[in-house]
């Protein structure tokens, strides 16, 4: 294992920013992997920890094949990480909407543009990455459809699914996106948190990385890995998305992962005064629950629930 | 008349509504529509003014009037009043969610709701403040797709400067793009600073707001003589000025002034040190129209903007 500083800023009276790269084996740059690019994703970060840490056993072991080589960047915002800040803590801009950055620009788009430089030429892009609404997930892949995604590829995670959108006009400035016009196979993994730890899908997301890199040939094919699902291909439309009509104190009944039957009560709405439920959250259809609101409070018409129906 | 525009539950005995005012003559048939609309980013305050003083000047003389003024004073009302820029809770940039999704979440819905409500307009003025970091000379920024159509009309509010922006994909998310994109011809104004009112910088624009309005055959009454603003194109080149060090900025050159090559216009000191870190300094003869407000910088934060060649006459 190597350790290697690929970006770095200084600042006025913090530590400068560092974002530190762990390598392994040399050669072709197969597979770069990132964590956290956002002071909330916690999560991101400790998946990656993880990662570095059962890569440098494989790579005492051997196993790391000739002439591949990955790196794993844990944290690319210490800075935001360090306040417990989302995005950068001076002027709110968010990293992954600078990409492919710009090295004379602003701040955040000469962060982009320093860590870009080092990741753009992997032939695979893994990003650990988190969704703005509170909520858990299923742990899954995240494909944006520029015409360049690889789905079947995606599969080899062995995540239970694999999710496909359409661009929307804010993506292009994402790593993903860019990672995907340089001709990186691009993927987001998302496991079912981000500010908190959740031990089960970070040990998903490790699992599943650990399998799709042995499946492309990057680490020994004499690993032990077992992601253990078939992924289920399919696009963000087909899921049922479930709104609450009053806002309140949310009180969720069942949660990501778990599957619902048509009528089952997924949450109720509690007035924050009277303590009286104001609504109840029914599932409109058969399936498993992809996606699960976690706030205790919640707006109206909220997309509380996103069910991916059985059929 | 004020009226809500849309609205959606808070968690906790409040709605969130948007309002507008509509100021009118009783009969409305035929007439023309102006909406003026702001308080998209909750530390942006410079529109603030300008609808009082819009609505100010009518009130003196609302005989003069013959069109329809809707005035949107904060499409962004949590985020005003808790300064955040963005929307609270979300972390969500509000000028990055047009046209919205009327069957979408909170969210969308209420974006969709003031997109549907500005449609019919026959032009949108779309006034933000720069942000809490740089003051901006009163100006339009204007997407290149819509220049045609839309530096006639800017040309008329009475601004120092027109910018018609190179297109990008991820700025087709903004109101202005969202409502340009409908055939509502909207403008941006960027003024001032954020978190700031500069009256006379209000007062201006509504002097073109005036001037507008009469030349839509919307205001009969005396319209002050409007400046003509300097143009600039996505060819012209503009110099940006990028903090080389992060420190504390102290200017020493005022906004709007020509600059010559070479020329001072502030240093990047370190308080611990009590050292000048480094000297920013013009890279070219033009108008500094841009210049850095909020002192603490890091490396790469913008500090200025000169427009290369141009003079100010004074």
């Amino acid at each position: 294992m190597r350790e290697k500083i690929i970006y770095e800023l200084k600042t006025l009276y913090r530590d400068d920013m560092r974002a530190r790269a762990f390598e392994f084996g040399s050669g072709e740059e197969s597979v770069c992997i990132l964590g956290s690019l956002r002071g909330n994703e916690i999560q991101q970060t400790y998946v990656c920890s993880q990662l570095v840490k059962e890569l440098n056993i494989l790579e005492q072991k051997g196993a790391i094949v000739k002439d591949k080589k990955i790196t794993v960047i844990p944290c690319a915002n210490p800075r935001s990480i360090n306040t417990e800040k989302r995005f950068w803590p001076i002027d709110n801009t968010d990293i992954n909407r600078m990409f492919p950055g710009y090295d004379v620009g602003e701040t955040t788009q000469r962060i982009a543009a320093g860590l870009f430089e080092n990741i753009k030429s992997y032939k695979y892009g893994i990003q650990f990455t988190s969704f703005y609404m509170p909520g858990r997930f299923i742990p899954h892949i995240r494909m944006m459809s520029t015409g360049e995604e690889d789905v079947e590829q995606a599969k080899l995670f062995g995540m239970p699914y694999v999710v496909r959108r359409k661009v929307r006009p804010y993506d292009t400035t994402t790593l993903n996106y860019n990672w995907q016009l340089w001709e990186t196979k691009a993927y987001s993994v998302y496991t079912t948190t981000t500010a908190d730890i959740d031990e089960a899908s970070a040990k998903q997301g490790i699992k599943s990385v650990l399998h799709f890199l042995k499946c492309i040939g990057v680490i020994d094919e004499s690993v032990s890995t077992n992601a253990g699902y078939h992924s289920k291909l399919l696009w963000n439309t087909d899921m049922v998305n479930v709104r609450n009509t009053h806002s309140g104190i949310y009180r969720p009944v069942l949660q990501s992962g778990q599957q619902a039957e048509a009528g089952d009560l997924l949450a109720r709405i509690i007035d924050p005064y009277t303590g009286e439920i104001t609504e109840k959250i029914i599932a409109p259809c058969t399936g498993t629950i992809f996606f699960s609101h976690s706030n205790p409070l919640v707006y109206s018409s909220t997309a509380v629930v996103k069910i991916v129906p059985e059929n | 008349m004020i009226q809500t525009v849309t609205q959606a539950d808070l968690p906790c005995d409040e709605s969130l509504r948007i309002k507008k005012n509509r100021i009118a003559p009783e009969n409305t048939d035929n007439l023309k529509r102006i909406s003026i609309v702001t308080g998209t980013h909750g530390d942006e305050l410079e529109g603030q003014y300008v609808c009082y003083l819009v609505q100010k000047r009518i009130n003196e003389h609302p005989e003069c009037l013959n069109g329809i003024i809707d005035i949107y004073p904060a499409i962004n009302p949590i985020g005003i009043d808790s300064i955040t820029r963005g929307i609270p809770a979300f972390d969500l940039d509000m000028n990055r969610m047009f046209p919205g999704d009327s069957e979408g979440y909170m969210l969308e819905h209420i974006a969709n709701g003031i997109v549907t409500d500005l449609e019919g307009s026959d032009v949108c003025i779309d006034i933000h403040a720069s942000n809490i970091f740089l003051t901006e000379i009163p100006q339009v920024r204007i997407n290149t797709i819509f220049g045609k159509k839309l530096v006639p009309i800017a040309e008329k509010i009475n601004i120092d400067l027109i910018w018609v922006h190179p297109s990008a994909t991820v700025l087709e998310s903004t109101l202005a793009h969202s409502m340009n994109a409908v055939g509502v011809p909207t403008l941006v104004v960027e003024m001032g600073v954020g978190m700031r009112i500069t009256k006379s910088y209000c007062e201006q624009l509504t002097d073109g707001i005036f001037n507008l309005m009469s030349s839509l055959g919307m205001w009969s009454g005396e319209v002050p003589n409007v400046r003509k603003p300097l143009v600039v194109y996505d060819e012209d080149p503009i110099s940006f000025l990028n903090a080389e060090k992060s420190g504390l900025f102290v200017a020493h050159t005022k906004h709007w002034t020509n600059v010559t090559e070479g020329q001072h216009i502030g240093d990047i000191i370190d308080p611990l040190s009590g050292k000048v870190l480094t000297t920013v300094t013009a890279d070219c003869d033009g108008i500094l129209f841009t210049i850095r407000e909020y002192p603490i910088v890091d490396e790469g934060s913008l500090i200025g903007r000169i427009l290369p060649g141009r003079e100010l006459k004074i």
